[in-house]
């Protein structure tokens, strides 16, 4: 089962994409078509394929069989360059030990629009002013990037993603080290940018919350596509994720509650 | 952009380069001025004649120039390479001998050297910078049979120099005599005693060289500030940087140890400093670290020729002692509150 197709090519899609690592297909046989500007959500339980989904997307790995297209071309044939001035990527934990300050880390989104031997243009500065302010980190732009909570980091790092000017953005697990003041703050940012985005959660109910559809993996292949209150069904939960759920309408979005395993032992009054 | 600008720091560190060979050219157990300088250097480009003596003219444009020169370069040389190492492989230990480029060089020499490899032929010079480029491929090979990754790299030159140091050990305590001994340790140490003109115009024109391709990938090396997948998502082609930054940097460094040794702790310490100063970003890091590196090195040399005189110390020796109190002071200011 796939998300369903947009009528033209425009944007990025994936058209039955697989991916083969060690003799085993870690995605398998994947189309997704987001809209424009609209937010997918890749859900399913861990080794699913959702990462490697991403990354095929972003055109750091070649899929095994099958094409990703930007506007109707392959994406592996447009060259790195022009393909990080399209789609950004932001992984769920960025790590480094140089010292740098939170625009030095936004400045790396220039990196795709500049040529070699060029200074920073005027273009540059004014994308990273915007991606700054954008992200509500024009404060802090000049503190080192080490002294930043991980909520904060994170949107450095989407400051930085939103730096490359893309049309397209991808998430990894955005929210996996957030507490959950920060995990709604980050996905309320990620829903009102302009952009469109695909964006892997584990939270079922983050899903139902911020994406406008989402994807369900399974093993590496697409098992339910579509509009949360339609895919998020207790048999879908217990199907992929091996857990019993009950689902009830909440404001505009499903909210799932999952149940325990065994029923909760009857403790002995008195 | 903070801080001084990039135009302005490099302006200041040449005349400081400049007038640290000026004067370090002077000083020296024989009496010599630094008109007495100016005169001979004039004379030999050609513009005008030098009032000096042949043997005072000889001291300065044969000896004290061309080795104070090819301090420069060196220091130069393995600032830039530390620092574009560090950024490449993600690692703040690394310095230009990671790679085993220096104990491929040591064991190339010694063969020249101790075993005569080569029947005279071949320069010592020339049989450390084809050991250095043979531990190189070694490392290139290995690690990518290893699979590529930056740590496979790493590990891949640590086997390198362990398998080469052993060999040049093991060369050195079976065949050589006490004397050649001495002179091989020196050499190891890091030396520029034996500098002359041809040395310094070779390691210059592969620096200048080098330098322009690490100039070009300074936005490339930026990107690597957060991984090689972080990399390939800001358009860099990864394994083709990779691989260009790597031999690059490794010919550079062999053409250096191959001149003078491989001289310590100036690769590993002198970029840490220099970013202490000018921040991450490698079109400010990387011509500044090239000028603080040269001027470094040519003041340890003076020192490390004049402070025991009549005796000279290898200036690898004299790096660390100066550079490791200098580092700790850096590392000191640079603290981050825990």
């Amino acid at each position: 089962m796939t998300v369903p197709e947009p009528p033209d090519a425009s944007g990025l899609r994936a058209d039955r994409v697989s991916r083969r690592a060690g003799g085993r297909l870690v995605v398998d046989g994947v189309t997704l078509a987001p809209r424009p500007a609209e937010t997918v959500g890749l859900l399913g339980p861990n080794g699913s394929g959702k990462s490697t989904l991403l990354r095929l997307l972003a055109g750091v790995l070649r899929p095994s069989a099958g094409v990703v297209t930007l506007d109707g071309s392959p994406l592996t044939g447009l060259g790195r360059r022009t393909a990080a001035r399209r789609v950004a990527t932001v992984e769920q934990h960025a790590h480094t030990q140089t010292e740098l300050t939170v625009r030095d880390v936004v400045a790396l989104g220039r990196v795709p629009h500049r040529r070699p031997w060029s200074p920073v243009s005027p273009e540059d500065a004014r994308a990273v002013a915007a991606a700054l302010d954008r992200t509500g980190l024009t404060d802090r732009a000049g503190q080192s990037w080490h002294t930043l909570s991980g909520g904060e980091r994170q949107r450095a790092q989407i400051a930085r993603a939103l730096a490359q000017e893309p049309r397209e953005l991808l998430l990894d697990e955005p929210t996996n080290h957030l507490d959950v003041q920060h995990q709604l703050d980050l996905l309320e940012l990620v829903v009102s940018l302009p952009v469109t985005t695909v964006v892997a959660l584990h939270d079922l109910n983050l899903a139902a919350m911020y994406c406008d559809r989402v994807l369900v993996l399974r093993e590496g292949r697409a098992v339910a596509g579509g509009a949360p209150g339609d895919v998020l069904t207790p048999d879908l939960i217990e199907t992929v994720y091996g857990v019993r759920a009950e689902v009830t309408d909440g404001p505009g979005h499903p909210v799932i509650r999952f149940l325990r395993r065994s029923p909760r032992p009857v403790t002995p009054s008195g | 952009m903070t801080g001084i600008r990039t135009p302005l720091l490099t302006a200041a560190g040449l005349a400081a380069l400049a007038v640290s060979v000026a004067v370090a050219v002077t000083i020296g157990p024989a009496d010599i001025s630094t008109a007495d300088v100016w005169s001979s250097v004039a004379a030999h480009l050609g513009l005008g004649e030098s009032g000096l003596a042949p043997l005072r003219d000889g001291i300065v444009w044969d000896l004290r120039m061309p080795r104070t020169l090819l301090a420069a370069v060196c220091g130069a040389g393995l600032a830039l390479c530390g620092a574009v190492m560090q950024s490449l492989l993600r690692n703040p230990l690394a310095d230009p001998f990671v790679l085993g480029v220096s104990s491929g060089a040591s064991t190339g020499a010694v063969a020249v050297i101790v075993l005569g490899v080569g029947g005279g032929a071949v320069s010592l010079s020339a049989g450390a910078f084809l050991g250095a480029l043979l531990s190189f491929g070694l490392v290139l090979l290995l690690s990518h049979t290893l699979g590529g990754s930056v740590d496979r790299v790493v590990l891949a030159g640590v086997a390198a120099m362990q398998l080469f140091s052993a060999l040049t050990s093991l060369t050195v305590l079976t065949s050589a005599d006490a004397e050649t001994t001495r002179g091989v340790m020196f050499w190891l140490l890091g030396s520029l005693t034996g500098a002359d003109w041809a040395d310094v115009l070779l390691c210059a024109g592969i620096l200048v060289a080098v330098l322009v391709v690490c100039l070009a990938h300074s936005a490339t090396l930026d990107a690597f500030t957060f991984g090689e997948e972080a990399a390939a998502s800001l358009g860099v082609r990864v394994a083709r940087a990779r691989l260009v930054l790597l031999c690059a940097t490794a010919l550079l460094t062999a053409a250096l140890v191959s001149c003078a040794g491989a001289i310590g702790f100036v690769g590993l310490v002198l970029p840490h400093a220099t970013r202490a100063l000018t921040g991450a970003a490698h079109a400010r890091l990387l011509p500044v670290t090239v000028l603080t590196g040269a001027v470094f090195l040519v003041w340890v040399d003076t020192l490390a020729r004049t402070v025991l005189d009549p005796q000279e110390i290898p200036v690898g020796v004299v790096t660390s002692l100066i550079g490791v109190p200098a580092f700790v002071v850096v590392l000191y200011r640079g603290r981050r509150p825990a």
